[in-house]
């Protein structure tokens, strides 16, 4: 195992991480301020990839396609927030998890009728596409680096937002007694429709992004809603730099696990069982990640310790 | 009056036969319509309909439910089919997971199970039965035939991957049942997953001279679009189903050039495979992929063994099946002794025609090939 490839090995586990930061975060905003359980964010995050790959296919314009993405899937997080979610707030979390799972299906089904069965087409554009020489002679995709940045400027700006605006100090009031800053005459429907769509369009930029190398299809969010919850249970509900540092944690842990465990296995096993215990085990390392966090840090890194 | 009874009996009889031939069939497919690999079911599905439709048959009547690609939903569904609406045939079932939960049960109560997609090698070696016929192919084939390809392009050292779950295991077990040359390294990755920048490091370091690879459906997109993307330039060989023409345009320019194996193709030059993709193009607007023609096929096996037995009459619709006497999109078609396909299978290369991307045949793989399991099943 040279050097350079352990370090593309950590930057695809960093790019893999903030990816799905942008996921993590607003399911850990929603979850934070309005104590609400959204199983459909990964829906969205489906919804942002479709209007992507719409728009792209034609005004042939990548960033027309992510201003797209951003807008519809904010447009429908802020539908979805009005029409359904805010009933739920009163209710207990199962009905929540029963209704969000509702609009899992209505979501999917609405884009087949929309789309048609196939997978999309979503490419990245051409002065984003092939690899680039970085120092020490590692060859990286250049759309994965501009990923990374991309992520980190987002983390970044939400970081700022959060601790520096009117708005942020709104959500982390609204985090810890909603009763009291709506005493204090915020109008508290309009600060979670917002959250809300923020959410959204965060997960709607996220699937965009993701969508342009991976594939564009109905079921696309729920694989990445489930590390999401992962991620956030980890970094602790509620927080953005929890957010952060569990999505870096999961990336690294899921692409390095992956190729360093069935190396680990093939020093005292023979090469296919090797191959197979460490894909097995390489599978669960995140959960068992997750496991170990929540055995030291029962509310996650940066959750409020009870 | 002898006569009189003589020339009743007869017209018993003949009637009597005439209505064993135009015995209603009831069918019932189990097939995959919404969720995650939806395309592929709706193919089968299409392209059965499509040979009922042109067989102009009235007798055949079809239930199609979707199984959401759920194994339990799958067994519940065939439970219903087969006890309440009572259908004589099942069909349908894209994925092996499930065809493993639905088809022994099935078979086990007397009905028939035509698989027009999934050969998992349990059903094709010890499990087979009397009432399974496979009309797609066993599991292993396709791969079977890459391997066969990597040493005639002279391919000496491969990279295989595939997914972490049984078809995974069969392909990569089928690709190195023929390919001689040496394998560089053998991962497997999770099912579903869409990322593949780690692998593609390995394949990078790996030092090999091809990169056999099975990802069915959105995981190939993913694949294709991050290899293209990465500057690796191994050549890659593959089944079709990363190829099938559902998911070629969502690929995009990155799939030109790949090779993969195939029993079918569009461009297979017979009168039927003709009529077959004139008219799925003209019913449905769009060219059929492989799954499409697998459907179709299974409809016309059932067609023509309606022609000539009684499906309430098990073992002459048995044997009737086992015929294959019809007009198959590939050419010639027959069962082997587990009564999967003996058949051929061809190496095509992704082309552009126009705006969209297809394939064209380049070779033959592997001629009249049958699987490996055949010498396991008791039939």
């Amino acid at each position: 195992m040279s050097i350079v490839l352990l370090a593309e090995q950590i930057l695809n586990g960093l790019q893999f991480g903030i990816m799905l930061f942008l996921m993590a975060a607003g399911l850990t905003l929603i979850f934070g301020v309005m104590g609400l359980i959204n199983l459909a964010h990964g829906s969205l995050y489906m919804v942002g990839a479709f209007a992507a790959a719409a728009v792209a296919g034609y005004t042939g314009s990548f960033l027309f396609a992510l201003l797209a993405a951003l807008m519809a899937a904010a447009i429908a997080g802020a539908i979805v927030e009005m029409v359904v979610i805010r009933r739920l707030y009163n209710r207990d979390h199962l009905d929540q998890v029963l209704a969000t799972f509702a609009l899992i299906l209505i979501f999917s089904e609405g884009t087949r009728w929309l789309f048609g069965s196939f997978p999309l087409f979503l490419d990245i554009p051409s002065y984003l596409a092939g690899p680039v020489k970085l120092p020490g002679g590692i060859e990286y995709p250049l759309y994965r680096i501009v990923l990374i940045v991309v992520g980190l400027l987002i983390a970044g700006g939400l970081g700022l937002m959060i601790s520096k605006t009117r708005i942020g100090i709104q959500i982390r009031a609204g985090e810890n007694d909603r009763e009291m800053i709506a005493a204090l005459g915020v109008d508290i429907s309009k600060l979670y429709t917002l959250v809300f769509a923020l959410g959204a369009a965060l997960a709607g930029l996220a699937g965009a992004l993701v969508g342009a190398i991976q594939s564009v299809e109905v079921g696309m969010g729920e694989p990445v809603l489930i590390l999401a919850f992962v991620v956030i249970v980890i970094g602790g509900i509620g927080s953005i730099k929890g957010a952060l540092v569990g999505s870096v944690l999961v990336g690294l842990t899921d692409t390095l696990g992956g190729v360093f465990l069935p190396q680990f296995f093939k020093l005292f096993l023979d090469v296919s069982s090797a191959t197979n215990v460490g894909s097995s085990v390489a599978s669960m390392a995140i959960y068992i990640l997750m496991g170990c966090v929540l055995i030291w840090r029962p509310t996650g890194l940066y959750g409020k310790q009870q | 009056m002898k006569l009189k009874t003589v020339a009743l009996a007869a017209a018993f009889s003949l009637t009597s036969a005439l209505s064993a031939i135009a015995e209603p069939v009831k069918v019932g497919m189990i097939t995959t319509l919404s969720g995650g690999g939806a395309g592929l079911g709706i193919d089968v599905r299409d392209g059965f309909m499509l040979a009922v439709k042109k067989s102009g048959n009235k007798d055949i009547e079809v239930v199609i439910e979707d199984d959401t690609r759920k194994p339990d939903i799958a067994v519940q569904l065939a439970d219903k089919m087969i006890q309440s609406e009572k259908v004589d045939i099942l069909t349908g079932i894209i994925w092996s997971n499930l065809a493993m939960a639905v088809v022994p049960a099935a078979t086990a109560q007397g009905k028939f199970y035509l698989s027009p997609n999934a050969g998992p090698s349990a059903l094709a070696g010890k499990g087979c039965h009397a009432n399974y016929f496979n009309v797609a192919w066993q599991n292993d084939n396709l791969h079977e035939a890459a391997g066969a390809y990597a040493n005639d392009a002279g391919f000496k050292n491969s990279f295989v991957m595939a997914p972490n779950y049984p078809a995974g295991k069969d392909a990569l077990t089928g690709y190195k049942r023929f390919f001689s040359g040496n394998v560089a390294d053998e991962v497997y990755t999770k099912l579903g997953q869409k990322d593949y920048a780690a692998e593609i490091a390995q394949i990078r370091a790996s030092g090999a001279d091809s990169v056999f690879f099975f990802l069915p459906g959105g995981m190939g997109i993913a694949f294709m679009k991050q290899y293209a993307a990465s500057g690796v330039d191994i050549p890659l060989v593959g089944p079709a189903f990363s190829f099938d023409q559902g998911i070629l345009q969502a690929v995009g320019d990155a799939a030109l050039g790949v090779k993969n194996t195939s029993q079918w193709n569009k461009d297979i030059d017979n009168a039927a495979n003709k009529a077959f993709v004139e008219g799925f193009q003209a019913e449905y607007g769009r060219l059929p992929s492989l799954y499409a023609s697998q459907g179709y096929d299974t409809a016309n096996l059932i067609l023509s063994a309606m022609g000539k037995a009684s499906v309430k009459d098990a073992d002459a619709f048995r044997a009737a099946l086992k015929q294959a006497d019809f007009d198959s999109v590939r050419g010639e078609f027959k069962f082997g002794s587990n009564q999967h396909p003996v058949q051929n299978i061809y190496v095509r290369e992704v082309i552009r025609e126009g705006d969209v991307l297809t394939n064209k045949i380049i070779a033959t793989g592997l001629e009249n090939h049958a699987d490996a399991y055949a010498g396991d099943c008791a039939l």
